[in-house]
Parts: C-alpha cells; structure tokens; sequence
C-alpha cells in the first residue's frame, strides 16, 4: 500500500478547514500535543501539521487565485528519513506513512533541513519534530464507521478538494483521479517522489460579461427597481 | 538559514582540532624541520583533542531533546550527521594511542605508534568530510548541494590547524621554515577554493527549482497573496533568514581579509614582525565570518512557498 492525499487545486475554496480540524484530532493524537506560542497575544504561533498558502498565477486580467494546502506529502525517497541520524524518522513498509518516534528524536532539526515541503515543525514544548502522520490514529480505528476512517482534513474539506487512497492500487479514486485529471507532483526536480499529488485547474468556458445584447423585459425591471431602492 | 552560533562554533573548532592533529602526525611521521619532540606533540596532540571535543560539546547544545543525544550514533549507514559523531568518536582511542606511545618515548613501539597515528589521521580527515557532507548532501539548499562544500570544509580545517601548529612550535627555526611554506600553500589553495565556492553560489542554476517548480504552473508567472500565517513559524525561524547583498559583500571582504590575506601577509614579514599567535587569531575570526555567511547566505527551497520566485 501506498496511502496518500490528493489536492484538488480547481475546488480549493481557501477556507483553512483542514487546517484547523487537523489541528484539533491531532492536538490529542499520537503525537500531540501541537503546542501554541503565544496563541492570543499579538504575535500568535505554533505547531501545525498543515498549511494553506494563496498564491496568484498568471498576471492580470488573465489571473486566477490559487489556494495552496500542504502537508508531508510521505514520499517515496524521502531524504528526512535518509538523514535523520537517531532513527526517530522512519517509513511505514506496510503503507508508506512516515512518522516520527517521539521517544527516539533529540530534536537536532536536521530532517526538517531535509524536506522541501516544509512538512516538519520542532515543538519548543516537547523538543521533538512533529509532522502530519496522515492520521494514523483514525484511518485503521475498527471502533468507527468505515466511512469515518479516513484523515481529519478529507472528511472536514466542505468542497471536497481533499481525496485519500492508495495508490498502489491502480483502481482507487485517488489513482484515477491522477490520471484523468493529469494530477502532479510538486518540486519533481529534487527526486523525492512525494506520493500525494495535486490536481490542476480545470479549463473552464470563460463566462460572458461583455456584449450581451440588448437587455430583455426582466433586465429592465431589474434596473428599474434598482433605480427605485437607490433614491 | 538561520545561522546558530552553537553550530558556527563546531565546525570552526572541531575543523581546526582535526586538522591541527593531521598536520601533527605528518610533521612527526615525515620528520619535517627535523620533526617535534614528544613533548609537543602530547602539548599540541592534546590541545587538538580538547578542541574536537568542544566542538562536538556545543554541538550537543544545538539540539532540543538533548537526552536522546546518544542514539545519534545509530544511524551511520544512512545519516552523514551520525557518521561524523561514529567517526569523531572512533578517532579518539586512536589518536589518544598515537599521543600516549609517543610521549611514554618507547622506541620498541614505534610501528604501533605510527599505525595508531596513521588511523588516527584518516579518521580526522573522514570526520572533516562527513561535517562537510552534513550539508552538501541536501538537495534542498543549492548553496549547499556542492562538492566544493566538503572541499572547503577539508581546505579550512588544516589552514587552520597549520596555522595553530605554526604558532605552537614558534620556538623552532628549522620547523618554522618547513612548515611555514606548508601554512602559506595551504592560505592559498583555500582561499582560491573558497573563491571558486562563493562564485558558484553567486548565480543560480539554469535546471534549478523555481516557484513555478514548486506550484507546478509552469507556464504562467506565479506570484504569493498570502502565507497563510499570522505570524512567523517554526519554517520562518528556521529557513526565513535573509542578509542584504551589500551585507554579504562586505562580509565575504571581510573573510578574504581576516582568514587569508592578512595571515599571508604577516607570516611573509611583508608587515614586520610576524606574530603566528596574531595571525592565528585573525584566521579563525575569520573563519568564524565565513561559517555564518556559510549559513546566512544558504536558502532553503521552503522559501518558494513563502513567496520567492527562485532560490
Ligand atoms: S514531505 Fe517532507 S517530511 Fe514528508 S516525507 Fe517528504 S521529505 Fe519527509
Ligand atoms: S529532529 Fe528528530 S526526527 Fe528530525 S532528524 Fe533530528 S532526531 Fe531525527
């Protein structure tokens, strides 16, 4: 198995929800707490296994906003467990999640040097590196309903921009949606071959705005009652 | 990077403390200058000792969970921090052998103590390596992911374990000579190498990794709206640092002047009275400016996410 994350960046509605529902099951899971600095003063930080950046692609008026959730991405070659020298960071044989053995780390930082996606964050607090464990805690409970088994941040995303599966198996949802919707990897360049994959914007008709013809009936009532409720 | 003094100190020092013994046992096994007595080279062979093991000690203060420090031994066939402690650690019985047979002045044993000393110095100049290698083995920091990175670890380490040696032995006329043209050849290859290595740096790759790498639009230009944060995170602490050009420009002047020119000049009494103890001084000033440079100056491809357009 091949367990991972799908992101679809076309749905991505920017609203943080992973984020925050997996800093809640995390908080108390296998390797909470995720500690806050300073959480209601003025400069508020902490530890969070997942991030959403905005980004703009394309220059105005052919600009689109993109939004940008990022996790570990559990690759495949994953060098912050190469490099990792106390053996706290491994990676699962059986599915692929890499994890770290919060009783075996010293907290030298030399993983998070590692890892290009800025997965891992040190807690000041416990002095160990912690890292999205693809909510190893929940997917294999046999004490929730089948459909509940899966990660905090795909059953929270309210536009369903978030798919896990494995991708071992060529059939999954996950699999096929890679493949029809030509779903990549970011940074290839460095050979990490990180397992979750993003999906491209889809390519929309763009909507009319000009040049519509005359306006019929209900167009004029409308601006007239608009005249109306302005005065 | 956010340069931690901790880390500037290791390298420095333990670089030094290793090259320093290396020049050590060249000196005695090669009888350059008619060689050192016994008693320097357990003075000088214990100072380098000392100074390796400051070094790894600051190390020790790098870290966050220092308890679990010992299980970083562990991870030696894949971690090139883990084998820079396995072969600092496996360097010390036998450069100890070396200093403890050649003060004891026990000629019988002279074989076991040049093959103790002889170990001794391939391991010193592994661990030099394997510091080196710590960082040029991350694909992540372009800066880094160079060979000239553990080059320039090696050249610096016995530039200025030489230099320590040549101050140590002042007393000497004929070990000055010789090993004065080893010092000043040594200035010189390091400070070219060192040149090549900030020349390197200074222009991005054409295969590197862009922003457009790292969001996967590769057609259009990508520009950041947002973090996504409030305020800065571990990633900003860690891998936000950022010098100003002109900074780094005056620095890197500031490393050819202090760690090599300068030192050229005074020990070639183009200034007077040449003091190795000054030039010392000068050298791992010096060295110290290059090593936070080292650290300031790399940027880590995170910096894509948080907005830069290359790295
Ligand atoms: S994303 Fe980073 S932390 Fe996760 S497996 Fe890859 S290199 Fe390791
Ligand atoms: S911080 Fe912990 S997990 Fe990361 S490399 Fe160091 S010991 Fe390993």
């Amino acid at each position: 198995m091949r367990l991972g994350l799908v992101i679809d960046l076309d749905v991505c509605v920017g609203c943080h929800a992973c984020a925050v529902s997996c800093k809640q099951w995390n908080a108390s899971g296998t390797t909470g707490a995720l500690t806050d600095y300073d959480p209601y003063g003025a400069e508020p930080s902490g530890v969070w296994f997942n991030r959403i950046r905005h980004f703009e692609v394309g220059t105005y008026p052919e600009s689109k906003t993109i939004n940008f959730p990022m996790s570990c991405m559990h690759c495949e070659d994953a060098d912050c467990v190469t490099v990792c020298p106390t053996g706290a960071s491994y990676k699962r044989a059986e599915d692929g999640i890499v994890l770290v053995d919060q009783r075996k780390c010293m907290g030298c930082n030399y993983c998070s040097w590692a890892c290009p996606y800025g997965a891992r964050e040190l807690d000041r607090e416990s002095g160990t590196m912690k890292k999205c464990t693809l909510c190893v805690d929940r997917i294999y409970d046999q004490e929730i309903p089948v459909e509940e088994r899966q990660p905090a941040c795909v059953l929270t995303c309210p536009a369903h921009a978030r798919m896990f599966g494995d991708f071992d198996d060529q059939q999954s949802a996950v699999s096929r949606a890679v493949r029809e919707r030509g779903g990549y990897q970011l940074l290839p360049e460095l050979g990490y071959n990180p397992t979750n994959h993003y999906l491209p914007v889809r390519k929309h008709k763009p909507i009319e705005t000009e040049g519509l013809g005359k306006p019929g009936f209900k167009e004029r009532l409308k601006g007239l009652a608009n005249r109306v409720v302005k005065i | 990077m956010h340069p931690a003094f901790s880390v500037i100190f290791f390298t420095v020092t333990s670089g030094a403390g290793l090259g320093l013994f290396a020049l050590l046992y060249l000196v005695d096994v090669f009888k350059l200058g008619g060689g050192v007595s016994p008693d320097q080279v357990l003075s000088i062979g214990i100072l380098s000792l000392i100074m390796v093991a400051a070094g790894l000690m600051s190390s020790v203060f790098h870290l966050a969970n220092p308890v679990n420090a010992w299980r970083a031994f562990s991870r030696y066939r894949t971690s090139w921090l883990s084998r820079e402690g396995v072969f600092a650690m496996a360097f010390y019985p036998f450069a100890m052998l070396y200093i403890g047979f050649t003060a004891w002045d026990a000629s019988y044993f002279d074989t076991s103590r040049k093959l103790a000393g002889a170990v001794g110095l391939l391991l010193a100049w592994i661990t030099i390596f394997s510091t080196g290698m710590i960082y040029g083995c991350l694909k992540t920091i372009r800066q880094w992911n160079t060979p000239l990175v553990p080059l320039n670890y090696l050249l610096l380490g016995h530039m200025s374990g030489a230099m320590i040696l040549l101050a140590m032995t002042a007393g000497s006329e004929g070990m000055n000579n010789a090993l004065r043209g080893i010092v000043l050849m040594l200035l010189v290859v390091a400070a070219a190498m060192k040149g090549v290595y900030y020349y390197w740096i200074g222009y991005p790759r054409a295969m590197g990794s862009t922003i457009n790498t790292a969001t996967g639009f590769t057609r259009a230009k990508v520009k950041i709206l947002d973090q996504g944060h409030t305020h800065g995170t571990f990633l900003t602490q860690e891998f936000g640092y950022q010098v100003s050009r002109q900074l780094t420009w005056l620095l890197k002047a500031v490393v050819f002047a202090a760690a090599f020119v300068l030192p050229i000049l005074l020990l070639a009494g183009v200034l007077g009275g040449a003091s190795a103890g000054g030039a010392v001084a000068l050298v791992l000033f010096g060295l110290v400016v290059e090593r936070w440079l080292f650290f300031a100056e790399a940027r880590h491809v995170i910096n894509l996410f948080h907005g830069a357009q290359r790295c």
